[in-house]
Parts: structure tokens; sequence; C-alpha cells
């Protein structure tokens, strides 16, 4: 589960290719592919890293509070499958 | 209706993607998810049912440097990894150096081999190697049922890699096999030779490409062999598909992956000479979109090929347009029906409805002949393992 008020960030080795839908994100380390599948949420996880919490990062992309579960649901799925960690 | 009030209609932020991510596959990418790099047509072995038709090395192979500018490009494209095969690769005399460039430079490999030239050291040399996933085929769980088909000795060559690539601490390769009427009712037997390695099983699907057309027919699983092996993935999810069974979806609740034919659309193929194929299973003339040795390399093949275009466009259902099934299996694989020739928009030879026997059966009787291979590389004189007409089946499932 993705804390709302703790800093993540990608995880080392994980690249980002910037699609029409999203992204394609790779983790050279576990060698598995996910999909990122809109543009604010490659936003927000290119993000995490500069921000104190989860919650800033959304404010700083300018994520409309309604959509925070999904993306909190998209984040814990990258967190799952070592794209994202805590930092 | 004027832009501003159209804004209305539209919630400001959509809480997904505008459209399901198998439809925006559909329309291709810019630049492929992955795809398959076939080093070499050289191989030692005669497999019945090879799909590039390998044996002879091609004197047009791709040069050393030649293959480092492939890898620079995708590099550029952010193509994360490459599937290499062949042909056997680890024939090539520059096989690890090539993997090494592309480590270097964040293009993943997975390597398909036979395993015959994994020995301790070069299990060794692999293990320490990054990025790097090894994939080792064998197409029966004992020597009896996988060497019919790889021949004689093959069986024991791969288990011999795999012995090495444990005792040097590898990690956790990948076991792949290709489903066929002989091999399907040893799958626990495939999942338990994984599970002792701690590798990872990857099942895959026959298809009647290469030197497959002429033993498809004899090999493909019966209708009665998909179900079981539809219903054994079901309970199965962490075991391997390549996403190659999506015509089993029309069965009931669709196995894990895109379910979708990305042939041209986010896979393709580049051969051991360059040329760039729509996908591994169509090595033939009409599913080649060009060469990376043109001007504009692999980049201008893939975005610009009228066939990756036209590959592009929105299909059509064709005779499957009557039949619910179609949004589950896509209408099947496209290399499978055109190698048993079939049309395009025909149902898969494997439709598991049974769609395509009318189709099947009125080719039978009009003596339509299939397509033949356009690259045929198999070596004069060495024959190719005869699996079923010469013996029975090991055992007869109940």
């Amino acid at each position: 589960m993705i804390d709302l008020e703790a800093r993540y960030q990608i995880s080392p080795n994980v690249s980002l290719r910037p699609e029409r839908f999203g992204a394609l994100a790779y983790s050279f380390d576990t060698r598995k592919l996910s999909f990122l599948k809109h543009p604010d949420l490659v936003r927000v996880v290119e993000s995490l890293k500069d921000h104190e919490s989860v919650r800033l990062a959304f404010e700083a992309v300018g994520v409309d509070e309604a959509r925070w579960p999904s993306f909190l649901n998209a984040l814990s799925t990258l967190e799952t499958s070592e794209m994202i960690r805590a930092a | 209706m004027p832009p501003e009030q159209l804004v209305h209609k539209i919630p400001a932020q959509p809480a997904a993607a505008t459209r399901p991510l198998v439809e925006e596959f559909k329309f291709g990418l810019d630049a492929p998810i992955c795809l398959t790099w076939e080093l070499t047509y050289a191989c030692n072995l005669s497999c019945v049912h090879c799909l590039s038709s390998s044996g002879r090395r091609d004197p047009r192979e791709l040069t050393t440097e030649e293959c480092f500018r492939v890898i620079d490009e995708l590099e550029r494209l952010q193509v994360f990894y490459v599937n290499i095969g062949g042909g056997e690769p680890m024939l090539r005399a520059d096989f690890f150096e090539i993997l090494e460039y592309a480590a270097a430079h964040n293009v993943g490999v997975k390597f398909s081999t036979n395993g015959t030239f994994i020995d301790a050291a070069a299990a060794r040399r692999l293990a320490s190697m990054d990025y790097l996933d090894i994939q080792i085929s064998i197409d029966g769980a004992d020597a009896q049922v996988n060497d019919l088909v790889r021949g004689e000795g093959s069986f024991a060559a791969a288990r011999a890699a795999m012995d090495h690539l444990a005792a040097a601490d590898f990690g956790p390769f990948k076991i792949s096999l290709v489903v066929t009427r002989h091999n399907v009712s040893q799958l626990d037997e495939f999942k338990e030779i994984a599970d002792s390695y701690g590798a990872q099983l990857r099942v895959t699907r026959l298809r009647p490409s290469g030197r497959g057309v002429d033993s498809w027919a004899e090999l493909h699983p019966t209708q009665a062999q998909q179900r079981e092996l539809y219903y054994w993935l079901l309970d199965r999810p962490t075991v391997l598909t390549g996403d190659s069974f999506f015509h089993l979806s029309a069965l009931g609740d669709a196995l894990p992956g895109l379910n979708l034919c990305g042939a041209g659309r986010v896979v393709c193929l580049i051969d051991p000479v360059g040329d760039v194929y729509a996908c591994p299973f169509v090595i033939h003339d009409e599913f080649l979109a060009g060469n990376i040795r043109n001007e504009g390399g692999f980049t201008k093949v893939w975005r610009e090929s009228d066939l990756f275009l036209s590959l592009r466009e929105p299909e059509s259902e064709g005779a499957c347009t009557s039949c619910g099934s179609y949004d589950a299996c896509q209408g099947g694989c496209m290399a499978s029906k055109f190698f048993v020739g079939l049309e395009l928009t025909d149902p898969d030879p494997e439709c598991v409805l049974g769609n395509a026997e009318p189709y099947l059966a009125a080719l039978a009787t009009a003596g339509t002949a299939v397509p033949s291979s356009t690259a045929d590389h198999s070596r004069p004189g060495v024959p190719v393992p005869s699996p079923v007409t010469l013996r029975p089946t090991r055992r007869q499932r109940v």
C-alpha cells in the first residue's frame, strides 16, 4: 500500500518511455514491463522523488482529489512490481 | 458545436486513458515494445517445426559492426529488450560481444538457445552478465518425446545446459516448450523440471511456419487437447506464454496477457540478414516490411513501411463477424492462417469453436497449395527428424 504522506521514487534501473497513452516502464533488474496508462500518472511518477510526499506530488502535478484513489491504486501496482519504492 | 461548448461535455480530467490499452496498441507505437532478433540461420539442430527453417548460415549475415548499429538504434528508440534467437545464436563467434554491447547500451537481452553450447565455462560467463535472460528450448519432458522433434541427443544437451546454469548460480532461467500433440500430456512433468531448477516455464503455440508447414497438421494439438491446455494455463498464471494462446480465450476467461496480435504494431522480427518481418512466425515475402541496411535503418521500416502501416489499420473481422467470441480471440493468429492457406479474415485454423473446419475442408477439397517458404535455410542432405508417422505417441491419454 502506498502511504500518501511518504516519499517515493522510481526504482534504480527502471526506465520510462513516453507514449500517447502514458508510458512503458521497464525494470532492467526484474526484467519486467509495466504500462502507465495516463500521461498524468507519468508526470506523478517522474516527480515523486522531488516531493516530500505523494500528496505533494499529486498537488504539484495538479491531480484532482477525486482521482487520487485511482492514482494510489496505480502507484500501488507499480510498487508491487518494484517499479517505484519508498525513498 | 463551437469548441467552448464542447469543453463542458468533457470532464476536465478523465480518470483513465480514453481508449483501452489494447486499442492503443492496435494503432501501433512509434517503436516496438520489444522485438525478436534472429542472429543467425546457422543451427546444429534441424528441428522438425523450426519456424525459421534454420540450418545453414546465410553468407549475408549482419556483421558485428552492423549488429552494434542495430543496438544503438534500439537504445535510441528505447526498445528495452530484445528476444535473441536463431538458428542457434551461440554459433555466432561474436555472440558474447553482442550481448555485452547490448547490456552496455540499455538493451536487455533474452536469448533462446538449444543449450548445446552452454558448457561450464559459458554458464559462468553468462552468470556474470547483467540484463540477461536465458530460455532453453525442449519440446518433450523426456528424451523420447523431445528428440523425435528436435533430434537425437538434444534433450540431454538441453538438460546439461540447465545443470551448468544452475551450478554457475545463473539464477532463474526459463525453460521453453512448444505445445504439440505429443507433449501436451507432459505439461505437469515440464513444470516439475522447471521447478526443480527454480526456473520459469514458458509454454508457446506451435505455428505452421518455416519447416512447421510440413509437420503442423500432424503435430498441432487436437481440440480436446487445446481445452485441456487452456484450463491448465488458467490454473497456472505464473506460467509464461509469450501471449501466444489468445485464440484459446474464446473458451472463457482470457488468459493473462494482452490477448492481441502484436505483429507490426508492437512487435516485429529482424532476421539475420537485416530483413524486418511483421513477427517471428511470418518469415515470408508477404510479410517482409524492409531491410535495416537501407537508408533510414530499422526506424524507417518500423514507422513508414506500407506493410506495417496497413497492419495498424482497423482490421476487418471477416468471417468471424457473426461469432460472439471475436472480442476474446481477435480472430486468432495471422501466421497460422497464412501458412495453412487461409485468408487473413478467415477463422484461425485452431479456432476452439471449430469455425475454421468448413474453410479447411474447402481448401482440402480444392487441393489449394499452402504458401511455400521463401527463405529456407535447411541444410541440404540433413534429414529432419520425422516425428509422427514413424512412431506412435509415448502414451495415450485417457
